[in-house]
C-alpha cells in the first residue's frame, strides 16, 4: 500500500510545481523546505483543496483526481482552526465518526476512549475557546485518529507551539501513529522535528520533490 | 492661528446644546402638556387601544415575515456567489434605507395595485383572480417586507460570507451533510444577528409613517404615527395628538432600552457599508460546491422570490413616470417649485447634520485621546442619537406645541422640516464618520504635535484627506433622507409650501395616478443625482493617499 504521485502539476499564479514520487506506508516522510517553497501545497493537493493541472494522485493504484476532500482516504491536521469554535470538545471529535452527530453508544465511548489517548480525559465537554492551543491541537489529532483514513497529512501542526509543548506532542504523534501506522507527510520547517519523530526526509525545491 | 486659540469644548459644546435644545425643548413641552391630561379615562380609550394594538401588531407581523423571508434568501445568496446580475442585486438591497419610501410606494401601487401589473398579467391570462385589495394590513406588510427583507438579507449575508474559510475547510474534510452545516455554521451566525435586526426592523416598521399614511385605510389600519398627524392636521385636537405622542414616546423609548440589551455588541451595520459583498467563486473543494442539484434549485427559486418581490416595483418606477403626464408635470410650477424646495431642504440638513456630527466627535475625539475619558465620549456621541427616541412626528409635535403660540408655525415650515431631517440624518452620519475620527487617532495626535502641526494644517492635510469619502457618504445619505422625507413636511407643509414627496402623496391620495407616477420619478432623479453629485464633488474622484 502506498501513496503515488504521478507527475502531479500545479499552478499557483505565476508559480509551478510537478510533485512526483512514492510514499509508502507504515512511516512517517517529513517534507522540510523554505516558507514559500510550496510545502503546503504538496498537502494541499494530496489533500484536495488545490487541484493539478495535470498528473495523478494515486492511492494502491486508484486515482483520487477530482474527488471531493472528505471522499479521499486522507486527513489533514491543519496549522490551526482544525475545531470549531462553537461546539464542545467532543462534538468535534464525534464529527470525525458521524458527520450528522448522531453516535451510537460504541461510538460515544470511541470518543471518551481517544480522548483519553491524547491526554485529554474530561475535557469533552469543554469548549476550544478554554483550551491552550497545544490542547487543541491534540483535540485534532484525536479526530484525525478517529478518523482512521490510511493517509495523514499534518500541516506545521505544532509550528505554533512553545518549545515544551511541542516536544510533547512530537512524542505523543509519534506513539498514537505507531499505534495506527498510516501513511503520514509532516510538513515542518524544524529538522530537530524529523529527529524527534523518526522520520524520512524529504525536500521541495525549486518546485520539485527531493528524496 | 486664531483656529489655535479657540477652546477645543467650542464645537461639542454648540452641537450638544443645538441637539437638546431642539430635542429636549419640545420634549419637555410634550410631557408637562400631557401632565393635564384625563390619563384615567384615555388608557381605557377603545379606540387608542386599538391603534397602539395595530401598531404594535403589524410591527411584529412585519418583523416575522421580513425575517422569515431574508433568512432563508440570504442563504441562498451566500451559497450562490457567482449569477449575473447577483452585484446589482446586492447594491440594490443596500439602497432600500435611503429609497424615499412614499416613491417605494408608488412603485408597489403600481406592480400590486387594482390597476397593476399583477392584476393585468392576471387579466391577460383570462383568470378571474385578482391580488387583495392593497389599501389596509395587507399593503402595509407588503411595503414593510419590501423596505426591510431586501435590508436584513444583506447584514446576514454580510455575515455568513465572513465565516472563515478554515470552517468550510474543515466541513469539506469532514464532510459534512448541508443540513450540518446549517445548523452548525449558518444558523449560529443568523442567530447571533437575529435580536439585533428584529430590534432594527420592528423599530422601523412601528414608527413607519409615509407607507401607513399612503396605504393605511381608515380608523381599521392606522398607527400612533399616522393618528398623530391626523390629530394634528385634521382634527386639531391637541390633547389627543399629545396622549398619542406621549405613548409613541414611551414605547420608543421602551425599544431603545431593550434593543440596546440585545443587541449589545452586535453590528447590525445598517446596509450602509459600502460594497463589501464577495462575488467570485467558491473554491473547487468547497462544500457549497458539492450541493445536490435538489439544493441548488431551492436557493434559485429563493433568489428568484425575492427578485420577484424587489424588482419590479423599482422597475415601475423608473419606466411609469415616461407617460403622455411627464412633461406637463414637469413644468408645472407647483412641481419646480417643490423640487426646489427638497433641493434645499436636503442640502441644509445635511450640511446641518454633518457639521453637528464633526462638532460631536471632535469633543469625543478629545475626550478619548487627550483627556482618556472614553466613557464620556460615548455619553457625547449618543446625544447624537436622540432623535431615536423621538420618531419625526413625536418631535414635529413637539415643535408644533413650542412654537404655535408665537410664531405661524406654517410660515416656518422649511426651517422646520430642515432640523427636523438634519436630527435624523446625524445618527447616520455619526455611524459613518465616528471609525474614520478615532481610529488610529491617538497615534496621528502624538505625530501631529511632535512636529507642532497648528490645528489649520492638521485639518488640511491630516484629517480631512482621511474624512473625506466619509464625510461625502455621510452627507450624501444625510441628504437623500431628507429629500424622500414625508414625515415633518406632512406636519408643517401646506399648499404654499411642498416638497416632492408631500406633492406625490397628494397625487396619490386624489388618484391622479399619471402625474403621480411623473412626481415619483422627478422624486427619484433627485434623490439620486443629489446623492452622486455629492459623493463626487464632495469625496473627490480619486482615493486619498492615506
Amino acid at each position: 500500500m502506498s501513496l503515488q504521485l504521478d507527475q502531479v502539476a500545479v499552478s499557483l499564479g505565476n508559480r509551478r510545481w510537478v510533485f512526483d514520487g512514492q510514499f509508502p506506508t507504515h512511516a512517517i516522510h517529513a517534507v522540510l523546505g523554505a516558507s514559500g517553497s510550496g510545502k503546503s501545497t504538496l498537502l494541499n493537493v494530496i489533500g484536495g483543496y488545490t487541484e493539478q493541472t495535470s498528473g495523478h494522485v494515486i492511492w494502491n493504484n486508484n486515482t483520487l483526481d477530482g474527488q471531493a476532500p472528505h471522499k479521499r482516504p486522507v486527513t489533514t491536521l491543519f496549522q490551526s482552526d482544525n475545531l470549531f469554535a462553537h461546539m464542545s470538545v467532543a462534538n468535534n471529535i464525534a464529527l470525525g465518526l458521524d458527520p450528522r452527530l448522531r453516535l451510537d453508544p460504541e461510538q460515544h465511548a470511541a470518543v471518551e476512549d481517544v480522548l483519553e489517548n491524547v491526554g485529554l480525559a474530561g475535557f469533552g465537554r469543554r469548549k476550544p475557546t478554554s483550551l491552550s492551543g497545544g490542547e487543541r491541537q491534540r483535540v485534532g489529532l484525536a479526530r484525525c485518529l478517529l478518523r482512521a483514513r490510511p493517509v495523514l497529512l499534518l500541516d506545521e501542526p505544532f509550528g505554533a507551539l512553545d518549545g515544551r509543548t511541542r516536544a510533547d506532542m512530537l512524542a505523543l504523534t509519534r506513539e498514537l501513529i505507531a499505534h495506527h501506522a498510516p501513511c503520514v507527510l509532516m510538513v515542518t520547517h524544524d529538522e530537530d522535528d524529523v529527529t524527534a519523530i523518526g522520520a524520512n526526509e524529504l525536500r521541495v525545491v525549486d518546485g520539485r520533490l527531493q528524496f | 492661528m486664531r483656529l489655535d486659540s479657540l477652546p477645543w469644548w467650542l464645537g461639542p459644546t454648540f452641537a450638544t446644546t443645538t441637539v437638546i435644545a431642539l430635542v429636549g425643548a419640545p420634549a419637555l413641552r410634550l410631557i408637562s402638556e400631557a401632565g393635564a391630561l384625563p390619563w384615567l379615562t384615555l388608557v381605557q380609550d377603545p379606540w387608542l387601544l386599538r391603534v397602539l394594538r395595530f401598531s404594535l401588531a403589524q410591527a411584529a407581523l412585519s418583523t416575522v415575515l421580513a425575517l422569515a423571508m431574508a433568512i432563508p434568501v440570504a442563504t441562498a445568496l451566500h451559497h450562490e456567489r457567482c449569477f449575473p446580475g447577483r452585484h446589482v442585486l446586492t447594491t440594490l438591497f443596500g439602497l432600500s434605507l435611503v429609497l424615499p419610501s412614499i416613491a417605494a410606494v408608488f412603485g408597489l401601487i403600481a406592480v400590486w395595485g387594482s390597476a397593476g401589473w399583477i392584476n393585468q398579467l392576471l387579466d391577460a391570462a383570462g383568470l378571474s383572480l385578482r391580488v387583495p385589495v392593497l389599501y389596509g394590513l395587507f399593503g402595509i406588510l407588503l411595503a414593510h417586507v419590501f423596505f426591510n427583507a431586501p435590508l436584513i438579507t444583506r447584514v446576514l449575508l454580510q455575515a455568513l460570507d465572513d465565516i472563515p474559510h478554515t470552517e468550510w475547510r474543515l466541513a469539506a474534510q469532514l464532510g459534512l451533510p448541508a443540513s450540518t452545516r446549517f445548523w452548525q455554521l449558518e444558523w449560529p451566525v443568523i442567530a447571533r444577528h437575529l435580536p439585533g435586526l428584529a430590534s432594527l426592523v420592528f423599530t422601523l416598521c412601528f414608527t413607519s409613517f409615509a407607507v401607513v399614511l399612503a396605504l393605511g385605510g381608515g380608523p381599521r389600519a392606522t398607527t400612533l404615527e399616522v393618528a398623530i398627524y391626523q390629530a394634528l392636521r385634521f382634527d386639531f385636537d391637541l390633547p389627543l395628538a399629545v396622549a398619542l405622542a406621549m405613548v409613541q414616546l414611551s414605547v420608543c423609548l421602551a425599544l431603545t432600552l431593550t434593543g440596546g440589551l440585545f443587541g449589545k455588541g452586535n453590528d447590525t451595520g445598517l446596509g450602509l457599508a459600502g460594497d463589501d459583498v464577495q462575488h467570485n467563486h467558491w473554491p473547487q473543494w468547497h462544500p457549497h460546491n458539492g450541493r445536490t442539484s435538489h439544493h441548488r434549485w431551492m436557493d434559485r427559486l429563493l433568489i428568484a422570490g425575492m427578485i420577484a418581490l424587489v424588482v419590479p416595483p423599482i422597475v415601475a418606477l423608473m419606466v411609469s413616470g415616461f407617460n403622455a403626464r411627464l412633461l406637463s408635470v414637469l413644468t408645472d410650477s407647483t412641481t419646480l417649485a417643490a423640487l426646489a424646495n427638497t433641493v434645499i431642504a436636503a442640502l441644509a440638513a445635511a450640511s446641518l447634520a454633518l457639521i453637528l456630527a464633526l462638532c460631536l466627535l471632535s469633543g469625543v475625539r478629545h475626550l478619548h485621546v487627550r483627556l482618556r475619558l472614553a466613557r464620556t465620549g460615548n455619553v457625547l456621541q449618543m446625544i447624537g442619537n436622540a432623535i431615536l427616541i423621538l420618531p419625526p412626528v413625536v418631535l414635529g409635535t413637539g415643535l408644533f406645541l413650542l412654537l404655535r403660540n408665537h410664531v405661524n408655525v406654517f410660515a416656518l415650515a422649511l426651517l422646520l422640516v430642515i432640523l427636523v431631517n438634519a436630527l435624523m440624518g446625524l445618527p447616520f452620519a455619526l455611524r459613518l464618520l465616528s471609525g474614520p475620527v478615532l481610529d488610529g487617532a491617538v497615534a496621528r495626535d502624538r505625530l501631529a504635535n511632535s512636529i507642532g502641526m497648528p490645528r489649520w494644517t492638521r485639518w488640511r492635510h491630516v484629517d480631512l484627506p482621511l474624512l473625506r469619502r466619509p464625510i461625502a457618504q455621510a452627507s450624501a445619505i444625510a441628504a437623500t433622507l431628507a429629500a424622500g422625507d414625508l414625515g415633518a413636511i406632512a406636519l408643517f407643509g401646506s399648499e404654499r409650501m411642498q416638497t416632492l414627496p408631500l406633492l406625490l402623496h397628494t397625487r396619490l391620495g386624489s388618484h391622479r395616478l399619471d402625474e403621480a407616477a411623473a412626481t415619483a420619478s422627478l422624486l427619484i432623479a433627485t434623490c439620486l443625482i443629489i446623492y452622486l453629485i455629492i459623493v463626487r464633488v464632495v469625496g473627490g474622484s480619486t482615493r486619498p493617499t492615506s
